[in-house]
């Protein structure tokens, strides 16, 4: 397919790989920040290509996996009403709140629908006016001017059975609080490529400019995510800190302005709990008070629902890049896909979903 | 979860309310929505991630890239062919 498979070509990875190693000199630590560039990392085993100097560490870039368990569990407090169509994006289906997941609710009689955009589940609202419709509204800063269009159209036409649960999270705060770190490992960042496909990156010069890191904006093909490294290893070996655009047929500074206006009109920044990490201020959207009637937490009462994560789950330390998923003593035993402990093997794009989908639990891999 | 895909437009459609399209991804057809990208048309690649377009893909960039990054590995030919040669041999 056009500007896919020519960002798949082995021999042009092998020549990166070469010249990554022809620059390199010393050892570096780079975090991948988003959960789609982890998954094509494990996938096509690029890590394993790299220099032995240059580690990848993965980052806290997906959405499913950082929604604290305390939101499913809500999620699910409101699945079970008798009368709701609780609407979601597949991958949040299988995720385990504390009792069960979102098919067990479906297999139970809860009416739970997988939607491929927000604006289907204002058709359903439309063909059940008696009946309420909510969506599951996670996501980065991509998949929030979706959200808002949802709430932005529901109101246009009049809709007053559709709301939102919203666990919005951005990327720029996370990154600044892995920085903040005293543990901090990482010297360099790839940035995530359809988040700055939205937002631009004018906000990540900052960010490099205060803590004197490189950042490259990447894509998510391996010939992208290849390129990226290179870049970002040489900014390193230069003694360079700025942002560059890897991924310039997707990405400009200014990023989609009309999809930004349209966010900014639906949700305001407020402080947001990550899951495995703790609350980190100012990172995440929610409603603004002007769309207070289309905000699932404050027609449901879903207050109470508390919930606690398991100890051992070490999944916290995974996303800020200060353990790899092997660190874990229950990885691939009492933790799989299957019965996952927690926020990184939750969903495929968790780094942990992802060692072990690609088999990294069968044989002891060292980085 | 932020996975963005690649299609052509092969339609506008008439749709109230919303500017949509339809979007071939390969021979997988799906509409999208084009409000955040108005100037999108025909023919045009875009990125859509859960039905919205959020970014017209640039071809000069692609092609681009493409470019530099084959220039490089026609380089590492070249020196791979000077490896082969023997610097010891008169020519």
């Amino acid at each position: 397919m056009k500007y896919l498979d020519e960002y798949r070509d082995q021999r042009l990875a092998a020549t990166l790989v070469d010249e990554i190693r022809r620059t390199v000199t010393r050892p570096w630590t780079l975090m991948e920040v988003c959960g789609g560039q982890t998954h094509s990392i494990v996938k096509y085993g690029l890590d394993e290509l790299l220099p032995v100097q240059v580690e990848l560490v993965h980052g806290p870039g997906c959405p499913v996996c950082v929604t604290p368990l305390e939101m499913i569990d809500r999620a699910h407090a409101i699945a079970r009403r008798p009368g709701v169509i609780f609407c979601s994006f597949g991958d949040m289906l299988r995720v385990p709140g504390s009792h069960g997941d979102l098919y067990q609710i479906k297999a139970d009689g809860g009416d739970v629908r997988i939607v491929y955009s927000p604006l289907d589940c204002l058709k359903l609202a439309r063909a059940h006016p008696q009946r309420p419709v909510v969506f599951f509204a996670i996501g980065f800063e991509t998949t929030a001017p979706a959200n808002a269009m949802s709430v932005w159209q529901a109101r246009a036409q009049g809709l007053s059975n559709f709301s939102l649960l919203v666990s919005h999270v951005l990327v720029p705060p996370a990154i600044a609080a892995i920085l903040e770190s005293p543990r901090n490992r990482v010297q360099a960042f790839l940035g995530p490529g359809h988040v700055c496909a939205v937002m631009g990156w004018s906000e990540y010069e900052p960010l490099a400019e205060r803590y004197r890191v490189p950042m490259v904006i990447t894509g998510f093909e391996p010939i992208d995510l290849l390129e990226g490294i290179l870049m970002a290893v040489r900014q390193c070996e230069q003694g360079r800190a700025t942002v560059e655009n890897q991924y310039a047929r997707a990405v400009t500074r200014e990023g989609n302005v009309e999809a930004r206006k349209m966010i900014g009109r639906v949700f305001e920044v407020c402080d947001r709990a990550w899951r495995g990490i703790g609350v980190i201020p100012l990172s995440g959207y929610r409603l603004r008070p002007e769309f207070h009637a289309y905000d699932a937490e404050r027609i449901f009462d879903i207050q109470n629902v508390h919930a606690t994560e398991p100890e051992i789950c070490i999944s916290g330390q995974v996303l800020q890049g200060h353990k790899k998923p092997h660190d874990c003593p229950a990885f691939g035993t009492q933790c799989t896909p299957q019965t996952p402990l927690g926020a990184t093997m939750v969903s495929a794009e968790g780094a942990c979903a992802a060692y072990y989908n690609y088999g990294r639990h069968l044989a002891q891999v060292s980085r | 979860m932020c996975l963005a895909i690649p299609g052509k437009i092969v339609e506008l459609l008439d749709t109230p309310g919303v500017k949509m399209a339809k979007v071939d991804f390969g021979g997988v057809f799906r509409e999208a929505c084009l409000e955040y990208l108005p100037e999108a048309g025909l023919g045009d690649y875009v990125m859509v991630h859960v039905g919205f377009a959020i970014t017209k893909v640039d071809e000069e960039e692609a092609a681009r890239t493409y470019q530099t990054l084959r220039e490089m590995d026609q380089l590492a030919d070249l020196e791979a062919d000077e490896l082969l040669e023997d610097p010891h041999e008169v020519p």
